[in-house]
């Protein structure tokens, strides 16, 4: 199971890099949209599969390997945390306001509608 | 394509690392999410230490992503922290969920400046790193 878990960790890790990249490639790197959008998305992806594990429709296997290995490798609060400090270091506050509280209203939202969805 | 290799590495032991502390902290007992609310204080702590000590003419790109990006990023989490306030909204607990919010964004951004001030400290100049 172990192994599982963290291969699953690693393809998370990979792919919040890959896409982080490709997404600050086409919209900039003004706003740390790639964090943004991969926070909201995995704790779109967790509320579902915690929704579908709830109603005994995915394994306890599987809520732990997709759940906590690749949603809980994809998603990154210390990165989230970085970006907030240099955006405040270069004093463009706003943004650092509006990212901080847009990424946990719509990532509780996402999550929520994800186990609304599945529950 | 290389990098990836670092960064997949680096996740693997971020991700059983955080796993780890999520089975030996006993959070479900207490009803407050208390291993992933130290997991990303602890990760906050260190990235910003991490990424101002490691820059990039002290350390190769690759090890930076592996620690940084792979390992730290990994290890941390946010869908985690989301869907636990989610879990504590529907049991009622709307204390403790906002107590959880509140913690986790004033932890994770002071303990990432405290970081920051520390690598500064270490590496023995104001640094002016990411400013414009």
């Amino acid at each position: 199971m172990m192994i599982w878990i963290g291969l699953a960790g690693t393809l998370g890790a990979i792919l919040r890099y890959s896409l982080g990249r490709w997404i600050s490639g086409k919209l900039g790197t003004a706003i740390p949209w790639g964090t943004w959008i991969i926070n909201i998305s995995g704790s779109l992806l967790l509320g579902l599969l915690y929704g579908w594990h709830q109603s005994e429709m995915i394994s306890d296997g599987l809520w732990v390997v997709w759940g906590t290995g690749f949603c809980g490798a994809y998603t990154t609060f210390s990165t989230f945390g970085y970006e907030t400090i240099q955006l405040l270091t270069m004093k463009r506050y706003l943004s650092a306001i509006l990212y901080v509280v847009s990424s946990v209203l719509l990532g509780v939202a996402a999550a929520f509608a994800g186990v609304w969805i599945t529950a | 394509m290389k990098e990836l290799l670092y960064i997949g590495a680096g996740g693997f032991l971020g991700t059983l690392t955080r796993y780890a502390l999520q089975l030996g902290i006993p959070s479900a007992n207490v009803g407050f999410p208390w291993a992933v609310l130290l997991i990303n204080a602890i990760g906050s702590l260190f990235l910003g230490w991490f990424f101002t000590i490691a820059a990039p003419d002290k350390i190769t790109p690759q090890l930076r992503l592996a620690i940084g990006t792979g390992f730290t990023g990994a290890f941390t989490t946010f869908s985690t922290f989301t869907l636990d306030i989610v879990r504590l909204s529907e049991n009622g607990m709307w204390t403790k969920a906002v107590i959880y919010i509140v913690a986790s964004l004033l932890a994770g951004l002071l303990l990432c400046a405290l970081g920051i001030q520390l690598g500064q400290l270490m590496r023995g100049k104001p640094s002016q790193d990411g400013t414009a």
